[in-house]
C-alpha cells in the first residue's frame, strides 16, 4: 500500500474477492464507480454491454477511491497501478 | 460424453513410430540417421488400456514414418492418408531415455542468462495450458524478477494437473514423451536460473510415467536442476496456476487472490514459472531445432502444432497433434470423423464455448480463427455433440458440475454459480406445451407483438415452480454477467462463457423448450 501511494499515472481498483464479504462501505464512499449487486457485493456494470467493466479510477476520483480502500473493513479493496496484465473487474 | 479412455489415443496412427525407415525419403532426409526404435520393443507405455480386449496391433502401419531433416528434426510424417506435418511431439515420441537420447541427442544446454529466450521469442510459442500466453514473456518476467533481487532462486513447475475432465493430452504426452517434457523443464530451469523444478501431476499413469522417467534420469545424472514430483489433487481448480502454487507450497490447492503475476511473486515469494507440460515439450524441440523450424507449420500468429483431445461423438476419440490453422472439420476427420450428424461443437472443455455445427467447415483452429465465436484454442479440447442430444441439458449438467467445483472463496462465485446452474437447468427443461401463441421474452423481437399468450407466461425471475425456459434464459444471461470477472481466478468467467455461448448456439432449442418440446433426445 505504501508503494502504491507514491504511484502516479492511472490507478485501478483491485478487489480481493476472497476477502470481500459485501459490507458495502466502498459502494457508499465511491458511488461514482461502484454499485451493489443483489447480494451487496460491489459491482460496476457497464450498461452499454451488460457486462462488468474494469475499475480504472478517473483522476478526480483518486482521493475518494483511496479513502474507500483505506476504510474497507475487510481490507479487500486496493489501489494498484493500472497495468494491462492485472485486469480486476467488479 | 466424458472421455473415458485416454488410451484410445494410441489408435491414432498419425502418432505412431515407424517400424521401418521412412518410406519416402525426401532430399533432406539424412540416411545415416539411426533407425527410430521399433514400436514393438518398448510396447508403448502409453497403452495403459483399461480393458485389454480390443488391443489392436500397433506395429505395421504400412509405410508410416517420420521424415527427418538435416539436423534430425522431424519435418513430416509419411503414410497413406495421414496428415504429414503434425508430428512435432508425437512423431518421435519415445518413453525410454536411451531411445530418447538416440533420437534427440543430448540436452541442448544454453547456459544461464536466458539466451533461450530469444529463440522462444522468435518462435512465437504460446502456452498450451489454455491461456495462450507468450512463453518467452513469462520466462522473461521470472528472469527479470530474479535479477531484481527476489527472496530466493526461481521455481519452475511443469503443470500436468489436467483438471479439465475431457482432456487427455497431458497424460498422453507424459506417457509417450516424458523425457521431452523433462528436457523442456530442465532447459526452462536453466534459462531462468531456477533452484528447484517440480512436476505437478495428477495421480495415475501420468504420475507413474514421471516417476519412472525421473528415476532413469537420476541414474544417469542428466538433470542439473533438482526435480521432484508433486501430486495434484483431482479437483477442477487444481490446475489453476495460483492454486497450483498454493499446493506446491504445501497448502490446499485453492486459487489465491494476487495482483502480481506468479512469475514475479510466487511460491514463498520467489519468482515462479508455471508452464503446461506440452508447452515445455515444444520448448525442448525449439531449443534443439530452432524457431525457424518451429514456424515451419502453423499460422503466423499461432506457429507450430498443438495437441488436441477430440472427444464426444467421433469414431476414434483421442489425442491428435495438428498444426494451427486447419479447419475444425479436418480436425474431426483425424479422429475418424463424426459418428453421426453433428449438433454442435464445444471448444475448450467445460469452461469452453459452444459452436454451431456449421463451424466445422468455417471454423479455423487458431486464436484468430476462433475469435469470431468468442472461443479460443484453449487447452485443446474439441467435443462433438451429436444432433440428437440436447445441448441445453448438456450445458446444464456442466454448469451444475462447475458450480460444485467452486473453491467457495469469492462471494459472487459462491452465490452466483448455483443460481446460474439453476437457471440453466430451468432452461434445459421443456416447458408446458402451450402452443404457438406463447412469445418468449428472450428469443422474440417484441416490437409490435402483443400476443395474448404473453399474459399466461410465468413471470421472468420466478424461481419457484417451473420457470419458462425462455425466461430462464434471460435470467441466465443476467447471472452470467454478474459472475464474470468477479473472482480471484477465472473459474466464473469460464462458466459465464459457456452459458453465453449456449444461448447463442442453442437459441432455437430454447424457443422449442419454451414451446414445450425438445429438438434433441437427451433426457431433460
Amino acid at each position: 500500500m505504501a508503494r502504491t501511494a507514491q504511484q502516479t499515472g492511472p490507478l485501478r481498483l483491485w478487489i480481493d474477492w476472497t476477502a470481500c464479504d459485501g459490507r458495502g462501505w466502498c459502494t457508499e464512499l465511491l458511488p461514482e464507480l461502484l454499485d451493489r449487486d443483489p447480494d451487496g457485493y460491489p459491482i460496476a456494470l457497464d450498461p452499454a454491454v451488460g457486462q462488468t467493466r474494469d475499475l480504472t479510477v478517473p483522476a478526480p476520483l483518486t482521493g475518494h477511491a483511496r479513502r474507500a480502500a483505506d476504510l474497507c473493513p475487510r481490507l479487500a479493496l486496493h489501489l494498484r497501478p493500472a497495468s494491462p496484465d492485472v485486469g480486476a473487474r467488479a | 460424453m466424458t472421455f473415458d479412455d485416454y488410451a484410445m489415443t494410441t489408435d491414432d496412427a498419425s502418432t505412431f513410430l515407424p517400424t521401418s525407415p521412412p518410406a519416402s525419403s525426401s532430399a533432406a532426409t539424412r540416411p545415416a540417421r539411426p533407425t527410430p526404435p521399433s514400436h514393438s520393443a518398448p510396447p508403448t507405455p502409453g497403452r495403459a488400456r483399461t480393458g485389454g480386449d480390443d488391443d489392436r496391433p500397433v506395429t505395421s502401419e504400412g509405410g508410416v514414418g517420420v521424415v527427418l531433416g538435416r539436423g534430425g528434426e522431424p519435418v513430416a510424417m509419411t503414410g497413406p492418408g495421414r496428415p504429414t506435418l503434425g508430428a512435432r511431439l508425437m512423431g518421435l515420441a519415445v518413453a525410454d531415455l536411451a531411445d530418447h537420447d538416440r533420437l534427440y541427442g543430448a540436452v541442448p544446454w544454453r547456459g544461464p542468462g536466458g539466451s533461450l529466450l530469444y529463440e522462444l521469442r522468435a518462435s512465437g510459442l504460446t502456452g498450451r495450458g489454455g491461456a495462450s500466453f507468450p512463453t518467452w514473456r513469462k520466462l522473461a518476467t521470472v528472469l527479470e524478477s530474479a535479477r531484481r533481487g527476489a527472496v530466493g532462486p526461481p521455481v519452475v513447475i511443469a503443470n500436468a494437473a489436467e483438471s479439465e475432465p475431457e482432456s487427455a493430452k497431458d497424460v498422453t504426452l507424459l506417457l509417450r514423451a516424458p523425457h521431452l517434457v523433462l528436457d523442456g523443464l530442465q532447459l526452462a530451469a536453466e534459462a531462468v536460473g531456477a533452484g528447484e523444478a517440480v512436476v505437478y501431476v495428477k495421480a495415475g499413469p501420468g504420475a507413474q510415467a514421471m516417476h519412472r522417467a525421473l528415476s532413469q534420469r537420476h541414474a544417469t545424472g542428466r538433470d542439473r536442476c533438482p526435480t521432484r514430483v508433486h501430486q495434484a489433487p483431482a479437483t477442477y481448480l487444481a490446475g489453476e496456476a495460483s492454486a497450483l502454487a498454493a499446493a506446491v507450497a504445501g497448502g490446499p490447492a485453492r486459487p489465491h487472490a494476487h495482483w502480481l503475476p506468479l512469475a514475479e511473486r510466487g511460491i514463498g515469494g520467489r519468482p515462479t514459472l508455471v508452464d503446461n507440460v506440452e508447452t515445455l515439450a515444444h520448448l525442448a524441440t525449439i531449443a534443439r531445432w530452432g524457431a525457424g523450424w518451429f514456424r515451419g507449420v502453423g499460422t503466423v500468429d499461432d506457429p507450430g502444432t498443438l495437441l488436441v483431445t477430440v472427444t464426444g461423438a467421433v469414431r476414434v476419440p483421442g489425442v491428435v497433434e495438428v498444426p494451427f490453422g486447419g479447419t475444425l472439420g479436418e480436425l474431426l476427420a483425424l479422429a475418424g470423423g463424426a459418428s453421426g450428424p453433428v449438433g454442435a461443437l464445444r471448444i475448450g472443455g467445460y469452461g469452453g464455448t459452444w459452436l454451431p455445427a456449421s463451424a466445422q467447415a468455417e471454423g479455423v483452429f487458431s486464436r484468430a480463427g476462433l475469435a469470431a465465436w468468442d472461443a479460443s484454442p484453449g487447452a485443446g479440447i474439441v467435443t462433438v455433440l451429436p444432433a440428437h442430444a440436447c445441448g441445453l441439458s448438456q450445458t446444464a449438467r456442466i454448469v451444475a458440475e462447475l458450480a460444485g467445483q467452486s473453491a467457495g472463496q469469492c462471494g459472487p462465485c459462491v452465490t452466483g454459480l448455483p443460481r446460474l446452474a439453476e437457471a440453466t437447468a430451468a432452461m434445459a427443461r421443456p416447458g408446458s406445451p402451450v402452443g404457438h401463441t406463447v412469445v418468449s421474452a428472450y428469443t422474440h423481437d417484441l416490437g409490435g407483438t402483443d400476443s395474448p399468450g404473453r399474459a399466461s407466461q410465468p413471470r421472468p425471475g420466478s424461481v419457484s415452480g417451473r420457470e419458462n425456459p425462455a425466461a430462464a434464459a434471460s435470467r441466465a444471461l443476467a447471472l452470467a454477467a454478474l459472475v464474470a470477472g468477479r473472482g480471484a481466478c477465472h473459474h466464473p468467467d469460464g462458466v459465464a462463457r459457456l452459458v453465453r455461448s449456449a444461448l447463442r448456439t442453442f437459441a432455437a432449442d430454447i424457443r422449442a423448450h419454451a414451446d414445450g418440446y425438445c429438438r434433441g433426445s437427451a433426457p431433460a
